[in-house]
């Protein structure tokens, strides 16, 4: 059976989504990352989707559901290498991301996780690179 | 035959080519400097050959005719090839209109009967008419053309995309931000994000002429796309009208970060990469 | 909606019966996207539309029929999907069409989204007999 790999790297997950997710597929990984964050305390969850040429809200609703499930479990989630295409796509088709942050590739998405996770360091980056798009 | 004048028209070729041709001649707008007097013959006689060719009883007085597309192809060239040689929209009618009236001419020549004159020139004259206007409607469409051709390198021209710091974008936004023009900024924007790995966005809207709740939509939209890509929004230039208008208008850019000036803007985003900028320190060397 | 009807240059037609069709059905539409020379962006746009409407047949409709046409009005060339299916049909179009993903509630069919992601879009249901949904996107859209 088909499942999608979860990577640990140091105190993160790292998940690359190559194929395209069906229902079973998705659940799947959904209770998987679950399991994982919990048994190995992770801190933050990246996933990359640098292979996704189409996200569509099914696709939207998953990585929502990620980022809230991981919260719970204290896990940061990172979406990262989104494709132009994709962005653009995305936004006119205006699925609120709650709970999502972004970055540019798997690198800069573990920086601003370790950021996140290390009190007391200075950090001037506005906490709302959530991202939240609301069509009138 | 029911139609005099086609008749007329097949007898008189020769003498109808040089009458146009005279009177193209006398024509003050004679543009010798765009076509010479030997391809203008060509390209009269090729178009007289057709219409009168093409005349008959049945489609006479039906300018919509399938009889008539290799007119219509003709006319057609004439008019594109006009337009993009630099005549005018009055000389290529004009020359079109000369056509009309060098048959007219031949036909008051040649039918002596007043009544039959009137009845065949009327209906000569609505057909040539049309095929005027069927010119212009090309000529137009394709002074269009160039128009939408201009309009893309434009746009295309106006939203440049500089690499002003490591990892600092600036995007002068000029002119007005409509849909289409967004979705150039949106693609050149986000992939220079790639292929420079900037974390920083600055859009300076200070040639933006007016915001309203629709450009407010294509800033916001655009901010939205970046945040996806994992950078960060910077929207400067905003003038006090502008500041004036999205409040009034309720538009909430509360989650935007903006500045009045580029150069702050600019401050703003060393802040947040941690970078300083400090002045050098002279070294006094007296001894 | 649709104004002078367009001329259609290509017709396909694929059954959706399962999730496993999505995927191929996604290729397909990408296939004729690109063979009309349709840039990423709009061929990004008219696939993940496709996409939500797709599952909204499996979802709601049990699945049906959708029609690929390749088309042209003018000197523009296109795709023309039409998702039909003889499901329960929409008891409130409007209501479907302002019910965005933002109202938190269930899922939505988010109509709105992908009428954004189009440049036509016109629907036709009806209660106990089906829905028709049909979309235009141009090359240059």
């Amino acid at each position: 059976m088909e499942r999608i790999p979860i990577l640990r790297m140091g105190q993160f997950l790292l998940v690359t989504i190559q194929v395209d997710l069906y229902d079973q597929l998705a659940e799947d990984l959904e209770s998987d990352l679950v399991n994982m964050v919990k048994k190995t305390t992770a801190k933050g969850v990246l996933i990359d989707v640098s292979s996704v040429s189409i996200i569509d809200s099914f696709m939207g609703r998953i990585l929502g559901n990620i980022a809230t499930m991981s919260k719970i479990m204290d896990a940061d989630t990172v979406v990262v290498g989104m494709q132009p295409a994709v962005a653009i796509t995305l936004v006119e088709l205006g699925l609120p991301l709650k709970g999502v942050h972004t970055a540019l590739n798997v690198e800069r998405g573990m920086q601003l996780l370790e950021s996140k996770i290390l009190p007391g360091e200075e950090n001037l980056e506005e906490d709302d690179d959530e991202f939240s798009y609301n069509p009138e | 035959m029911k139609n005099e004048s086609i008749k007329i028209f097949q007898k008189k070729k020769g003498g109808i080519l040089e009458k146009w041709m005279n009177l193209q001649m006398e024509e003050e707008g004679l543009r010798e400097d765009l076509m010479t007097n030997e391809d203008l013959r060509v390209q009269s006689e090729e178009l007289l050959n057709g219409v009168i060719d093409g005349l008959t009883d049945n489609n006479i007085e039906n300018f919509e005719s399938a009889d008539f597309d290799n007119v219509y192809e003709i006319l057609s060239s004439i008019s594109v090839s006009r337009a993009k040689q630099g005549f005018s929209p009055r000389e290529t009618g004009a020359y079109i209109f000369g056509l009309k009236e060098a048959l007219l001419k031949t036909l008051s020549e040649e039918i002596k009967d007043a009544e039959s004159l009137y009845i065949q020139s009327m209906i000569i004259n609505k057909i040539m008419d049309n095929f005027s206007i069927m010119t212009f409607e090309t000529f137009i469409k394709s002074r269009e053309e160039v128009i939408l051709r201009q309009t893309d390198e434009i746009t295309e021209i106006s939203t440049p995309v500089i690499r002003v710091w490591d990892g600092i974008l600036a995007l002068p936004i000029i002119g007005t931000l409509d849909s289409s023009r967004t979705q150039v900024v949106m693609e050149n924007l986000l992939q220079e994000i790639v292929e420079t790995g900037s974390s920083i966005a600055i859009l300076d809207i200070s040639g933006v002429p007016a915001v309203d709740s629709l450009v407010a939509q294509h800033l916001i939209k655009t901010v939205a796309a970046t945040r996806l890509m994992g950078a960060e929004c910077i929207i400067s230039g905003i003038r006090p009208e502008i500041a004036q208008t999205v409040v009034h208008l309720g538009i909430d850019l509360s989650n935007i970060i903006t500045k009045a000036t580029l150069a702050s803007a600019l401050k703003t985003a060393f802040t947040i990469l941690q970078l300083e900028v400090t002045k050098k320190q002279k070294l006094s060397t007296n001894k | 909606m649709m104004t002078n009807s367009p001329i259609i240059l290509n017709k396909d037609s694929i059954i959706i019966l399962r999730e496993q069709d999505v995927v191929p059905f996604r290729a397909r539409v990408k296939e004729y996207a690109v063979k009309i020379g349709m840039g990423l962006v709009n061929q990004t746009k008219l696939i993940t539309g496709a996409s939500e409407l797709v599952r909204n047949m499996l979802k709601y409709g049990k699945g049906g029929v959708v029609k690929i046409e390749v088309i042209s009005r003018g000197r523009d060339n296109g795709i023309r999907l039409i998702f039909i299916d003889k499901g329960p049909g929409i008891p409130d179009i409007d209501k479907a069409m302002t019910d965005g993903f933002t109202t938190g509630k269930s899922m939505g069919l988010g109509l709105p989204g992908t009428k954004r992601l189009m440049n036509e879009f016109a629907i036709e249901s009806e209660v106990g007999k089906g829905t028709t949904v049909t979309v235009v996107k141009w090359k240059n859209g």
